[in-house]
Parts: C-alpha cells; sequence; structure tokens
C-alpha cells in the first residue's frame, strides 16, 4: 500500500473477491427456491431451513477450524509435508484465536478471502442439502453440513485445490473451478448419506420400480436453477487470483509481466473462463433437453451439469471444447442418476448426485485426457497433468473425503435414531403443525372480525 | 484509553495494525463463541425431538393420517 500502483492492486483485488461473495450468495437463494419447488407443499417450511441454517453453521466453524484446516493440510499432513505445509505462516495466522483474523489495516485480503472460501463451503454443503430433503432431521443435516463444509472439503481443498497441495504436487491433480473439490465430493458425500437414509415413504412400488414424486411447482425449481447459474459467476471469478506478477508466483516463469491465475497460480485469464462457462453451460442445457426429451428440470439440471463437468480444465479448454465436455457430462449424469435409482433404490430428490457428483468425477477424469502434459503448476518438480493423476484425483474426492464420511457420519447419526424423521411426521407432513397453528390463528381472528360486525 | 489498540488518530497510518476492540483476549473470546454454539446445538437437538413427539402426540391421529396419505390435507 506504499506506492499507487501497489494500493490500487491490494484494493482492486479486496473489492474483487467481496463482489464474488455478493454474487455467490445467489447461489444461495436458488438452492433454497429450487429445494422449496421440489419438496411437497407439506414440508415446505423445514426444508427451506434445513437449507438456510446451514449458513450460519457452516459459516462459524468455518471461522473455528475450517480456514486453518485449509492452510494446514496442504501437506496431507506426512505426505510432501507437514502442518502448514509449504508455509507454516499462513496455518499460524489462520486459527480462530490469531490476531490475524480479526480486522487489521495492514491485512486487506485475508477477510474477502476466507469468505470466498466460506461461500464454496456453503455451496457444498448445499448440494447435499436438495438429496435428502422430505425425510431427514435437521440436527442430522446440520452435522453432515457441518462435515463437508468445514472439514472435508476444507482438507480436500488443501490437497488439490491450492497451490502447494500434495494431490497437485505428486498427481498433478488439476480442478481449476471445482469439479472434484466442490461437486464431486459434495456428490459423493449425498450418495453416502443416501444410502443410509433411505428412500422417501412411497419413492418405490412393491416390486422396486421408482416412482416419480414430482415438484409441486417446477417454475420455481427452474428459476432457482437459474438463480444458480448466475451465482456461479462469483463462484468462477472467486477461483481465480485477479493479478500477479512473476515475483509473486515465484515458480519459474520469469518476464516483468502481470497475469490472473487460478488457485494453483497458473496463468488464466478471465476472457477464457467467462468463454468457457457460457459454452459448457450451452452444451449440458442442449443435451440436457435431448436426452430428457424435452423435461424442463432436467434441461436446467443439465446446464449446471455441463458447467460442473468442463469446471476442471476450464481454465484452459478451447470453448468447442467447453461445449463437447458439457455436453458428454451431462448425457453421462442423467443416464447414471436413473441407473443408480433403479438399480441400488437410492431416492436423490433434486438429482444432487448425478448433476455434482458424478458430472464432477467425469470432468476430472475427461480433463486428465483434454490437458494430457499441460503443467499443473509453476513450481519446479511437480506433477503434470494426466489421466491417472485425474483418475486417482476423481476417486479421492467422489469416495474418500465423501462418500465414506458422509456413509460414516450417517451410520452414526442413524444409530443415535438421530437421522430420519419418525414415520408418523413423514406421512403427516414435517409442516403439520406449523400449519395446524396457523390455521387455528386465522380461524381465531375469523371469529373476532366476525363478532365484531 | 480506549478498547481499541487506537485512542486518537494522530497517527502514521502505515503503522497502524490492529482496530478491533480487547487485543489480546481472542482465545477467550474463542472459548466463549464454542460455548455457544456447542450449547445452541445441544437445545436445537432436544427441541427438534420434542417437536416431533409433540406432533405426534397431538396430530398423529388415525384420521389425520389417513387424511394426509389420501391427499384430503
Amino acid at each position: 500500500m506504499d506506492t499507487d500502483i501497489g494500493a490500487l492492486t491490494v484494493v482492486f483485488t479486496e473489492f474483487y473477491y467481496w463482489i464474488t461473495v455478493a454474487l455467490m450468495f445467489l447461489i444461495h437463494v436458488g438452492f433454497c427456491m429450487y429445494e422449496v419447488g421440489a419438496s411437497r407443499q407439506k414440508n415446505h417450511l423445514h426444508t427451506l431451513l434445513k437449507n438456510t441454517m446451514l449458513i450460519p453453521l457452516v459459516t462459524i466453524t468455518w471461522f473455528f477450524f475450517g480456514w486453518w484446516i485449509y492452510w494446514a493440510f496442504a501437506g496431507g499432513p506426512g505426505i510432501t509435508g507437514g502442518i502448514g505445509h509449504p508455509d507454516p505462516s499462513f496455518a499460524e495466522a489462520s486459527v480462530p484465536w490469531s490476531e490475524g483474523m480479526g480486522p487489521r489495516l495492514d491485512d486487506r485480503i485475508t477477510g474477502v478471502f476466507w469468505a470466498a472460501f466460506l461461500l464454496f463451503a456453503w455451496t457444498a454443503a448445499s448440494i447435499v442439502s436438495g438429496a435428502v430433503i422430505e425425510r431427514i432431521r435437521k440436527f442430522a443435516f446440520w452435522m453432515i453440513a457441518i462435515l463437508i463444509g468445514s472439514v472435508t472439503w476444507s482438507i480436500d481443498a488443501a490437497w488439490g485445490w491450492s497451490y502447494g497441495g500434495w494431490m497437485v504436487e505428486i498427481l498433478g491433480y488439476h480442478d481449476a473451478y471445482a469439479s472434484g473439490v466442490i461437486h464431486a465430493i459434495a456428490g459423493g458425500c449425498a450418495l453416502g448419506v443416501l444410502v443410509v437414509l433411505g428412500p422417501r415413504l412411497g419413492k418405490f412400488a412393491p416390486d422396486g420400480t421408482p416412482r416419480d414424486i414430482a415438484p409441486h411447482n417446477a417454475w420455481l425449481v427452474c428459476i432457482g436453477l437459474f438463480m444458480i447459474y448466475t451465482g456461479f459467476w462469483g463462484f468462477y471469478v472467486a477461483c481465480n487470483v485477479p493479478v500477479a506478477t512473476t515475483d509473486f508466483i515465484a515458480g519459474e516463469m520469469t518476464g516483468v509481466t502481470q497475469t490472473a491465475t487460478t488457485i494453483y497460480l497458473t496463468p488464466t485469464t478471465l476472457g477464457a473462463i467467462t468463454m468457457n462457462f457460457l459454452m459448457s453451460l450451452a452444451g449440458g442445457l442442449m443435451i440436457g433437453y435431448m436426452v430428457s426429451k424435452g423435461d424442463a428440470f432436467w434441461t436446467y439440471s443439465g446446464g449446471l451439469a455441463g458447467v460442473i463437468t468442463a469446471s476442471a480444465g476450464n481454465d484452459l479448454y478451447h470453448p468447442i471444447q467447453a461445449l463437447i465436455i458439457g455436453g458428454i457430462g451431462t448425457a453421462i449424469a442423467y443416464k447414471m442418476h436413473f441407473w443408480v435409482e433403479r438399480r441400488f433404490k437410492v431416492d436423490d430428490a433434486v438429482g444432487a448426485v448425478a448433476v455434482h457428483g458424478y458430472a464432477g468425477f467425469w470432468g476430472l477424469v475427461i480433463a486428465g485426457f483434454v490437458l494430457w502434459g499441460h503443467p499443473s503448476s509453476p513450481y519446479e518438480g511437480f506433477a503434470t497433468i494426466s489421466p491417472w493423476g485425474q483418475f486417482i484425483g476423481a476417486i479421492i474426492m467422489f469416495w474418500v473425503l465423501g462418500f465414506i464420511p458422509g456413509w460414516i457420519l450417517a451410520k452414526i447419526l442413524h444409530g443415535a435414531g438421530q437421522l430420519r424423521i419418525p414415520r408418523e411426521v413423514e406421512l403427516l407432513g414435517l409442516d403439520f403443525g406449523n400449519m395446524r397453528e396457523a390455521e387455528r390463528a386465522r380461524q381465531e381472528v375469523l371469529s373476532t372480525e366476525q363478532a365484531a360486525l | 484509553m480506549s478498547t481499541t489498540p487506537l485512542d486518537n488518530w494522530a497517527v502514521d497510518l502505515g503503522d497502524v495494525t490492529l482496530i478491533y476492540p480487547f487485543v489480546g483476549q481472542e482465545k477467550l473470546m474463542v472459548i466463549v463463541a464454542v460455548v455457544l454454539w456447542i450449547a445452541w446445538h445441544i437445545w436445537q437437538v432436544k427441541f427438534e425431538n420434542n417437536t416431533y413427539k409433540e406432533d405426534i402426540e397431538k396430530h398423529a391421529t388415525s384420521e389425520n393420517l389417513r387424511k394426509a396419505t389420501s391427499g384430503e390435507l
């Protein structure tokens, strides 16, 4: 801040991340709209609050330990380095009692960077929320939200979504806009929970044939998904470092120039990711419309699946590649959703495992082939991008950090009788008591008004 | 006297770092916040379980269940 250009760079970066945070709020507006739209009328308030309250709970736990995990676990620990690898000062500054966590005039970036990461954490938790509607207890979901939002996503980001992550160094893992580190892990976690939670009553016929529990308001669902697209702009932009010199990157690059970079500090441009976001969205929408034969919900979901599939490499793809990859991922996600539903009797109420989990998983794998040999990092000694590195990375995201922790926590909650709502409440509807109280109050007011005539 | 590290702005701004109140009490603040967080969950799980119990006692009559499952409610 001691030169005009230095001050401008800092203030621009601060404002840049702040804008992304404001935009990413729209992801949550969208998730709430589409979950409520997908639920039946008797479960609206519960569905809305279940999602909304993950916001404060993930926020405070992100402050307590999620942020620290990100800075502490990049090396494993014990794989490429100990706690705080490669620069322990970041981890030390990220414990909740650190002076680095409070307002200070010599650091304008930590707060907005913390918030951008937190909004990713909300997104990961919110993805799980949609899959489990209409039968999970709030307490259970909020425990799961804290697990994925403030623990497992933070670990995966440290491992595979940081400039010093061991997965980047050893596997050449590349996931610039979070196909795996947000979407595959959240889809995997949702699947792990769903396996224990079980389907909604009536979802499957006695012979195992799945029944359609249609959204009560398809319009609200689709506009919710449109809102998520909008918030996704903030998500994409937040994945970049807006301005970096080669001195700041301090890698193998030379030259007196500046660039935007990915989280790995590899150069890209906002222009590149903007074109690729739109082209992968287009590919997803077109194929979503085609494979679902014009179903509105799956067309919109297809748009999202398209972006998610291409996200791993959207810093580098040609727009035509982003278009095709988005389309391929959407077709895979759609087909896998219905296959898993029929084969394993998994009731994923909003297709979250498919749109986020399967699309994210295959997006990572595809990136391994399309970006084969590209340097994953500006630093010497890091592996290049490869199909095997991406495949192992996809397994780690979906299964190791997604499915397994979700399944274990769901089992614990189930064992304690705290996972699923009572059968009678599920039949009556989670809002039954509230609706009765509201009706009783309405009748009282009407009676009073009639008496006043 | 100030709760913050500053009691006037007659300073070289380049030297100013922390600006929040009660610097040095961060660990205590974290302990208070963690206790509040855990207490909230304990209250919430009890509240939620009681709500289900009350809903079942008050509303889960065979008539209501029949109406709910036949689409009359």
